[in-house]
């Protein structure tokens, strides 16, 4: 399991998140959602080891994660697909995803075949420069990127943002897919409704806070998360 | 032509050896967006070092050696006076490099107590060779093959090889390329490598064309060979080359302006010679006022 406990992150002198505690158990889909600001990619930067924690803890599997590298935490199962898919643009559609398996060594023939097996537009645009692609595209690329280097738990940043609502559909059921297929996901979402339904957990962020917490269904008839994330006047 | 063919094939040539040097200082742009002022320094220092070791071993030891050692010192000046600074403002590394280059040059004028060394005669590569009515010598001829066959091998490590691709992607972006497991230190380091041992092939075949290396030997290619780099376009491989050869070529045309003027009857003595250097720097002007990014420089295909 993933375990997140007490987490503050400073930027300068400003706190972006104020001491968060998240679960994330393996074989699950849990969501952090919550408005922009409040922390989400914070906090995923700081498990992946891209921004220093001032205080508290990640751990995997009772492991301290705090302080390694996050080469070395990549290479313990942990992967991320950035917020704003963040493809390689100059890199082919083949080159992001052999460049998503940099520190393995073995074949990665089967690995590329599962990839454009979830995502057929792929195969097609293998050649492409990632950049040429549409955003749609683009977030499946980073995805399918992140799956090359198989890992145990997957991070995932907004991947709906800007993305049309058809499109959307198609990125949760891939998400709910790579969850079939054994791969644990922490999901950070604005878009409340859809990733509450899909996650088995859920944290309400706000200012850098976990105000709410609760399985997908009970935060999904929550008056207030109903209020503040899914558009919907209390009665 | 006659009269042309000298001044082409010394131009072909140090055009040559200047992308060697634009290289180093075109690929750590593409990735630290940093002008390595000390670059033209290591230069210099392999020149200096070629000396020394060939007063105590025959060449064909001193040069691998010589190599080897230039690219330890490309290595360690990124690890003690860039690395430190990865994360301060751009004005702090940039800063770190002026003071790496003036060590460099005081710590050879020191040793060498500023005087100049005579370059090591090596053989073939000095011997003289007459090409039509042109006498020069054998590294003016083989230079511009060796460049090309280093610069294909080169571009084919970066487009075809994983540290490639690694250095391709951290040029675009660190975080992402950090998420990928690439360890961005490595291949920064990868990048001084490669930089400084180009860096000392070309100051093999820059010295053998002249006498002697003092400590400030390698500041007038090393500006030459950074003007390359930013005439085609700084961050571009195939921009720093290509601009290194027109300048190589322009120059040395320049050099022989007058020769060349006096083959039609006219005669001139204003020694249009000694601009030649100026006329680098107009031409870098030009190009940078019609295309502020160079030549090669908006492709961000290249940006390695
Ligand atoms: N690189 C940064 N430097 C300074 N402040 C930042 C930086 N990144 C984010 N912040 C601030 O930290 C807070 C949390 O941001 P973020 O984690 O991106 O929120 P979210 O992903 O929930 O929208 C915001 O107030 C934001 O302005
Ligand atoms: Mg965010």
């Amino acid at each position: 399991m993933l375990k997140i406990q007490d987490l503050v992150v400073n930027y300068g002198g400003i706190e972006a998140v104020k001491g968060v505690s998240v679960d994330v158990p393996y074989g699950s889909i849990i969501t952090l959602v919550g408005a922009n600001g409040a922390g989400k990619s914070t906090t995923l930067r700081a498990i992946a080891g891209l921004v220093k924690a001032k205080s508290g803890s990640i751990t995997l599997d009772d492991e301290e994660l705090l302080g390694m590298s996050t080469t070395d935490i990549v290479a313990k199962g942990i992967t991320m697909v950035p917020e704003g898919r963040r493809v390689f643009p100059d890199l082919t559609v083949l080159e992001n995803l052999k460049i998503g398996a940099y520190l393995r060594k073995d074949d990665l023939k089967d690995d590329i075949e599962h990839v454009y097996d979830l995502f057929p537009r792929l195969k097609e645009r293998s050649w492409q420069a990632a950049g040429t692609l549409s955003g749609g595209e683009q977030q499946m690329l980073a995805v399918g990127r992140a799956l090359m280097s198989k890992p145990k738990i997957i991070m995932m940043d907004e991947p709906s943002l800007g993305l049309a609502p058809i499109i959307v559909q198609g990125i949760f059921d891939i998400i709910r897919e790579i969850h079939r297929q054994g791969t644990t996901v922490l999901l950070i979402e604005q878009n409340a409704n859809m990733a509450l339904k899909a996650a088995d957990y859920g944290y309400v962020m706000e200012t850098g806070r976990i105000s709410l917490q609760g399985s997908g269904e009970e935060l999904l008839t929550n008056e207030h998360v109903k209020e503040l994330y899914l558009g919907k006047k209390k009665a | 032509m006659s009269v042309v063919l000298p001044y082409l094939l010394s131009g072909i040539s140090v055009g040559g050896q200047y992308a060697l040097i634009a290289i180093g200082y075109t690929m750590v742009y593409g990735i630290l967006r940093l002008i390595n002022f000390a670059h033209g320094d290591v230069f210099m220092v392999a020149g200096v070092m070629m000396v020394y070791m060939c007063a105590s071993m025959p060449w064909y030891i001193a040069m691998p050696l010589m190599i080897v050692f230039t690219v330890l010192i490309g290595f360690a000046i990124e690890r003690v006076a860039y690395m430190p600074l990865r994360s301060a403002p751009r004005m702090s590394i940039m800063i770190s490099a002026i003071g790496v280059s003036y060590l460099l040059q005081n710590l050879v004028a020191y040793i060498t107590g500023g005087l100049s060394q005579q370059y090591p005669t090596i053989p073939f590569i000095s011997d003289s060779i007459n090409i039509g009515p042109a006498n020069t010598k054998v590294v003016t001829v083989i230079t511009p093959f060796l460049v090309i066959a280093l610069v294909f091998a080169l571009v084919m490590l970066i487009n075809h090889t994983k540290i490639g691709m690694a250095m391709r992607a951290v040029a675009k972006d660190y975080d992402t390329a950090q998420l990928m497991g690439i360890r961005i230190n490595s291949v920064i380091s990868t990048t001084f490598v490669i930089g400084s041992f180009l860096a000392a092939i070309g100051s093999v075949l820059y010295f053998s064309n002249y006498t002697g290396v003092t400590y400030t030997s390698g500041a007038m290619p090393g500006l030459k060979a950074f003007v390359a780099a930013v005439f085609g376009g700084i961050g571009s491989i195939p921009g720093a080359v290509i601009g290194a050869f027109i300048i190589g070529i322009s120059e040395n045309i320049v050099k022989g302006f007058e020769a060349m003027l006096a083959v039609f009857g006219i005669n001139s003595n204003i020694g249009i010679a000694t601009f030649s250097d100026a006329v680098t720097f107009a031409l870098l002007i030009i190009i940078l006022v019609v295309k502020p990014t160079g030549l090669f420089g908006e492709k961000a295909t290249d940006k390695v």
